[in-house]
């Protein structure tokens, strides 16, 4: 099992905030020492621009750079680290693949998506379909999150080889629900569509196996796994990737062009990473996730199962607190208190040092399922503790309207 | 101002009051009406307010949504507050109201009820949800 005490004294935030309970790790997360040295060390030693073959301090850049690469591939099992491109976060990742298939989508063609998606996930979608007058449906969730594979199938046989895209989180980041992703592509791929997943809130917690679960695009942030704000990750199969028209252009991802127009890209994922790269961040991601592995995504994954059913256990004997998620894996946590607005709830408890996030979590249109237009979300990573969970059960249970009111006073 | 407005037990109250039972909580459908939605994604209240003014007095101002403790209240105080008052007036005690917020020097009388919202900026996460009906006014006043 994971030594929490250990692990807590490798990041710098909890030093300087000892009595913060951080429970918005859905949001972002606290980077280790080891994150911020490389990113440090980056600034300091060899400060200098990828792909410039004049120098050696370059020459060595490039190969730390294609290195991250490298690392990243591995960590979630890609073919080869072409299928790799450092993109700035989870958005930008989904929005290049959603303009990037621009040219592929026709009038009437289809575009799945769920009503649990972040907007992300979403308005990208919305946008190129009324560009190119493609129709956006939804498939069907049960009240927990789980897709209904049932409503995909009928869908997809609705509209038969309309249907081109199914853009999907695996984990969502509201009810934290984990998807069927193997099956799902499965039947996606028997109807000719792509599988585009959504994997900010999945791949931070989970052992993630692109070949195994046979994504076609998988999105993800850095800064959800303990890595730099700014870098993310869009994966694609090779060849899938390479046909996606790139959304921008300028140095670095061609390799020659004319006044005339005529260019010459570099080849994929090159074309890609228009303009100076986020090298530095690129760079603290690599090391964030050999941090992650040396912990080990299994034990991870084990330990947040055994955090999230500690906080269930605890939080369902409040009879003021309602939770909304209570038979979902991952460790976030949906809940309100009774007559209390999520966002006073997230005031009341902050004035104790507790990081919740209040709102409608950018997935507007999920009140539709859970019959709520605003929940509290407790989202847990590995440096939680069971401490931590008991202070904030504590103060959830003195969650009341006169409570919030009196943190005003 | 006067002392009861002073005592926290009364301001906590009148938040609760205005919370619990919120004035003007109603739209209109009525062309004369202006009307503002304010929504932003930094801040989950989601209100409209309407307001009808004529011949440089606000006659009514109306409001409806979803919105936390602060939001509901400090705009149904907002709605009592500026009813019936010209456009000079009202820029005045709006003025007052932002500055309250803003931790500058303001005039506690002119506010009335609206002092209950006097220590919002003690949770500056918070001075969004105290001031966005209030802004809304203020667009419709200056769009007058």
């Amino acid at each position: 099992m994971l030594d929490v005490d250990k692990i807590k004294n490798d990041f710098p935030m909890f030093k300087n905030h000892p009595e913060l309970v951080y429970l918005d790790n859905g949001a972002t997360t606290f980077k280790p020492s080891c994150v911020i040295e490389m990113i440090k060390k980056y600034y300091e030693s060899s400060s200098v621009n990828v792909e410039r073959g004049d120098y050696l301090l370059s020459h060595e850049v490039s190969s730390a750079y294609e290195k991250a690469r490298n690392t990243v591939a591995k960590f979630i099992n890609a073919r080869k680290d072409e299928e790799i491109v450092f993109t700035s976060g989870a958005t930008d990742s989904l929005n290049m693949v959603a303009y990037g298939l621009i040219d592929k989508l026709n009038k009437d063609d289809v575009i799945l998506l769920t009503y649990a998606e972040h907007a992300s996930n979403i308005l990208c979608w919305f946008d190129v379909a009324k560009r190119k007058g493609c129709k956006i449906d939804y498939i069907d969730l049960e009240p927990n999150g789980r897709m209904r594979l049932d409503t995909l199938i009928d869908k997809l046989n609705f509209y038969g080889n309309k249907t081109k895209v199914v853009s999907i989180a695996h984990i969502s980041n509201v009810l934290g629900y984990k998807q069927d992703i193997k099956e799902i592509a499965k039947i996606v791929h028997q109807y000719g569509a792509l599988l585009v997943v959504d994997g900010a809130q999945s791949v931070p917690h989970i052992k993630t196996d692109v070949q195994m679960l046979d994504i076609d695009f998988l999105a993800f942030s850095g800064h959800k796994m303990c890595g730099p704000t700014g870098i993310g990750i869009l994966y694609g199969k090779y060849d899938l990737l390479d046909q996606l028209h790139p959304m921008r252009y300028g140095g670095g991802a061609n390799s020659r062009f004319d006044i005339n127009g005529n260019i010459i890209l570099q080849i994929t994922p090159h074309k890609f990473e228009a303009g100076t790269p986020n090298i530095a961040g690129a760079l603290g991601l690599a090391a964030a996730i050999d941090y992650l592995n040396d912990i080990g995504m299994d034990n991870i994954e084990a330990y947040e199962q055994e955090l999230k059913a500690y906080m269930i256990e605890k939080l369902s004997k409040l009879e003021n607190i309602h939770i909304y998620n209570a038979d979902t894996t991952s460790g976030i946590v949906a809940f309100n208190a009774i007559d209390v607005f999520a966002q006073d709830a997230g005031s009341y408890l902050s004035t104790k040092n507790i990081c919740v996030r209040s709102g409608n979590h950018c997935a507007k249109i999920l009140h539709n399922l859970i019959k709520t237009d605003q929940t509290c979300r407790a989202s847990l990573y590995f440096y939680n503790t069971k401490a931590d969970i008991d202070k904030f059960v504590a103060e959830c249970a003195n969650l009341n309207i006169e409570n919030c009111i009196n943190i005003f006073f | 101002m006067t002392n009861m407005l002073k005592d926290p037990a009364v301001l906590r109250e009148l938040i609760m009051d205005h919370y619990k039972y919120p004035r003007n909580h109603e739209l209109v459908e009525d062309d004369s009406y202006d009307s503002r939605h304010m929504a932003s994604d930094s801040c989950i209240d989601d209100i409209t307010v309407q307001s009808k003014i004529e011949d440089g007095i606000i006659k009514d101002i109306r409001f409806d949504g979803v919105a936390c403790t602060i939001c509901t209240a400090s705009t149904s105080i907002m709605t009592e507050l500026l009813k019936g008052k010209s456009i000079d007036e009202a820029n005045v005690i709006i003025e007052n109201y932002f500055n309250m917020m803003n931790e500058k020097t303001y005039d506690e009388d002119i506010l009335e009820e609206a002092i209950a919202m006097m220590n919002v900026h003690r949770q500056a996460n918070r001075i969004k949800c105290a001031t966005i009906g209030w802004k809304a006014i203020k667009e419709m006043i200056d769009r007058k």
